[in-house]
């Protein structure tokens, strides 16, 4: 989908990205990880060529960028940052109608996809099509500026530091949204963010930059499990490696079927503690922690018990 | 009610001390004063005394209500073409009982009660508390009676009347000229100041070189620069003969535009920067990144968004060049400053006012009509139709 081949930048001498090389393959959540200063967001606006490159090549489908219009080739890429960026000045509607009307869609093709969009992000469309973006908290901006860049179907969703500036409840929210539209969409999103967490939840893929070049590229568990160097140890952050190992894990690989389990009789601030099948073994272990025992009951969506889970399973290594 | 008290207080030491009118047996003499207390009887000076208490109780009784607030500036608003009548009345006796040579002229306290009023009426507007557009609605109602008043010819015998009699043409001429004038600058500028300071923002390297020399312009007094700019004009005329059929010359209209336009430019660049620089990086940055051309961005983005303060500049910039365009006499462009001229030179204190009190009308329905237009930002959305 999108290749970096030796590509450099520096500005003033001073250099950003030095010689990267990367494949993203479509259908890719791909996070660039870093700390400040290590390039991952200048290597982000290269690819919509909001940075040009000095050096090196970037290849959409196989084609030069450079080979394409500038504004055509950022038409085809949704773009959403950290500041949102709303137009003050247009309602939601409009705003979310940016991409779709430059590209010469339909009032009526327009009206139906600005719809499809709020309703994909949770606001209700006669509620919020003719509201101003000063009407809005700062999640439903920043739920608009995502569905803005997703408005014209793009095959590519840049994305920097998207959920930076949001409260820790909103983030967790719009984060689940993000992976909800990744699995159902299967668009190619590459994620600029200096979160670990936000990292591990979301990507595929996460490739790791320290001044310009990558360190380590892999899968969040490869990140974790065999770290590069004692860069890539510390920042994901050594003391609590495990626990993140056990974030990356759910719930429903553990489970014992009910028919082993010799404690029937379960007390009742157990069933306030209703793991699902997705729950992270992470959480798992946090709510044994917290109610002093080691099993705990498993249900589905509909609330059906589907078994149990203990923790000397969930602890041991070796299943995820 | 601080205003309106202290109003009242002016207003009867005006009505006291100064001369209402000036009565002279011809029009170049200064003639003798009449005070306010002459024109009226005693009983009337009684009623205007107890008129302005009432107005003052009114006002301190009613002073977060809209309706007191409201028959405070019509009351205000009267108060005016009353003045204007009580000065016509007796210009008209003064005709009739002395000879038509005679000339009564506005006198100071005419212009300070005049003042007055309309400073306590501005005031009992601002406290109805209305949105811009109504407000300046409400401004240009409260012109009315007066405006009523000078139709009727009512104070045609006025010595400033009288004056405006003689030179209907000529007045109405220097109106337009003045109009043409103003037009024939502030045109241009906006033309070439809103894409310099456009430029000024994009490429900051400009700014050391232009700002300065827009700055020093402004320093220079007018009648300098339209000397200035008197010499390169009759130079380049008799150069090149189709500027000279295009009627530019080293006097009149050409130096007169060219040198108010020069002015003009600082506010206007000015305060257009300040616009431009006011939309937030994040708005622009996301219109480039969403496939945005440079020219979609100018129309739809920043233009919309630096309206009310591009609004601002021109304001300032139209209201000044109003001032300015009565010096342009001085370098023959005509317009209401010759008249003011004309009257200065011949010491005709009531020519002078003819001249001075349109450009002042100007200026302030300049400034008002501009006050209004910032709200109205053009481009505003169109609402995206959603489907049902």
């Amino acid at each position: 989908m999108i290749t970096f081949e030796h590509t450099s930048k520096a500005y003033a001498g001073v250099p950003a990205i030095t010689d990267l090389n990367l494949k993203i393959a479509r259908g890719e959540l791909l996070v660039l990880l870093g700390p400040s200063g290590s390039g991952k967001s200048t290597a982000l606006k290269m690819i919509n060529r909001m940075v040009d490159h000095d050096s090196g090549r970037i290849l959409l489908d196989g084609q030069e960028i450079y080979s394409f219009n500038v504004q055509d080739l950022r038409r085809r890429m949704g773009y959403a940052i950290q500041s949102v960026g709303l137009f003050p000045h247009w309602t939601v509607a409009r705003n979310i109608a940016t991409v779709p009307r430059l590209l010469g869609w339909s009032d009526e093709r327009i009206g139906q996809r600005v719809d499809e969009l709020l309703t994909l992000f949770a606001m209700e469309p006669a509620q919020y099509r003719q509201r101003m973006p000063h009407q809005l908290s700062g999640g439903q901006q920043q739920r608009v500026g995502v569905a803005r860049a997703l408005a014209a179907d793009p095959d590519v969703l840049l994305m920097d530091e998207p959920f930076g500036a949001l409260d820790p409840v909103t983030r967790a929210s719009l984060q689940l949204e993000l992976l909800r539209i990744h699995r159902a969409s299967g668009k190619t999103i590459v994620l600029v963010t200096h979160d670990i967490d936000e990292a591990l939840l979301l990507a595929t893929r996460i490739v790791l930059l320290q001044q310009g070049r990558i360190v380590q590229a892999g899968t969040p568990l490869e990140l974790l499990q065999t770290p590069a160097n004692d860069f890539v140890a510390d920042f994901l952050g050594r003391a609590d490696v495990g626990l993140k190992l056990l974030s990356l894990r759910t719930v429903g690989d553990y489970l014992r079927p009910i028919a082993q389990d010799t404690n029937p009789t379960l007390s009742p601030a157990l069933h306030t503690t209703t793991l699902q099948l997705d729950t992270t073994v992470r959480e798992a272990i946090s709510h044994m922690a917290a109610l002093g025992v080691t099993t705990l009951p498993v249900f589905d969506v509909r609330g059906q018990l589907q078994g149990h889970v203990n923790a000397t399973d969930l602890l041991a290594p070796g299943r995820g | 009610m601080p205003v309106l008290a202290l109003c009242l207080a002016l207003a009867y030491a005006a009505a006291w001390a100064l001369p209402l009118v000036r009565v002279a047996p011809n029009r170049l003499l200064s003639g003798e004063g009449v005070g306010l207390t002459e024109l009226l009887t005693g009983p009337q000076c009684a009623l205007a005394v107890g008129a302005g208490l009432a107005l003052l109780l009114l006002a301190a009784a009613g002073r977060h209500r809209r309706a007191p607030q409201a028959l405070l500036t019509a009351a205000l608003a009267c108060a005016l073409p009353l003045l204007w009548w009580l000065a016509a009345r007796h210009a008209d006796t003064v005709v009739l009982t002395e000879s038509p040579r005679f000339r009564t002229a506005l006198g100071a306290g005419f212009w300070s009660l005049l003042a007055l009023a309309w400073l306590a009426c501005l005031d009992a507007i601002a406290r109805l508390r209305l949105r811009p557009r109504h407000h300046v609605l409400v401004v240009a109602l409260a012109t009315v009676p007066m405006v009523l008043a000078l139709g009727s010819g009512m104070g045609n015998e006025l010595s400033i009347m009288k004056e405006f009699t003689n030179r209907r043409e000529v007045f109405g001429a220097a109106v337009l000229r003045h109009l043409q004038i103003v037009a024939l600058a502030c045109v241009p500028a906006v033309v070439l100041g809103w894409p310099l300071a456009w430029a000024l923002v994009r490429w900051r390297a400009l700014q050391r070189w232009s700002l300065p020399v827009l700055n020093i312009i402004q320093t220079i007094p007018s009648i300098a620069l339209f000397g200035l700019l008197m010499a390169p004009l009759g130079w380049a005329a008799a150069q090149w003969p189709w500027l000279q059929s295009a009627g530019v010359r080293g006097v009149g209209l050409a130096p007169a535009v060219l040198a108010l336009l020069l002015y003009a430019l600082l506010p206007i660049v000015r305060s257009a920067m300040a616009g431009l620089q006011n939309v937030p990086v994040a708005v622009t940055t996301a219109a480039r990144a969403m496939g945005m051309g440079p020219w979609h961005i100018v129309w739809q983005v920043e233009l919309p968004l630096a309206w009310p303060v591009l609004m601002a500049g021109l304001r300032t910039a139209v209201v000044q060049t109003i001032g300015l365009a009565a010096v342009t006499a001085l370098v023959g462009a005509g317009a209401l400053g010759s008249i003011m001229f004309d009257g200065l030179f011949s010491a005709a204190n009531e020519l002078v006012i003819l001249g001075v009190v349109p450009i002042v009308l100007l200026a302030v329905l300049a400034d008002a009509g501009f006050k209004a237009l910032a709200p109205l930002a053009p481009l505003s959305p169109t609402p995206t139709p959603g489907a049902a």
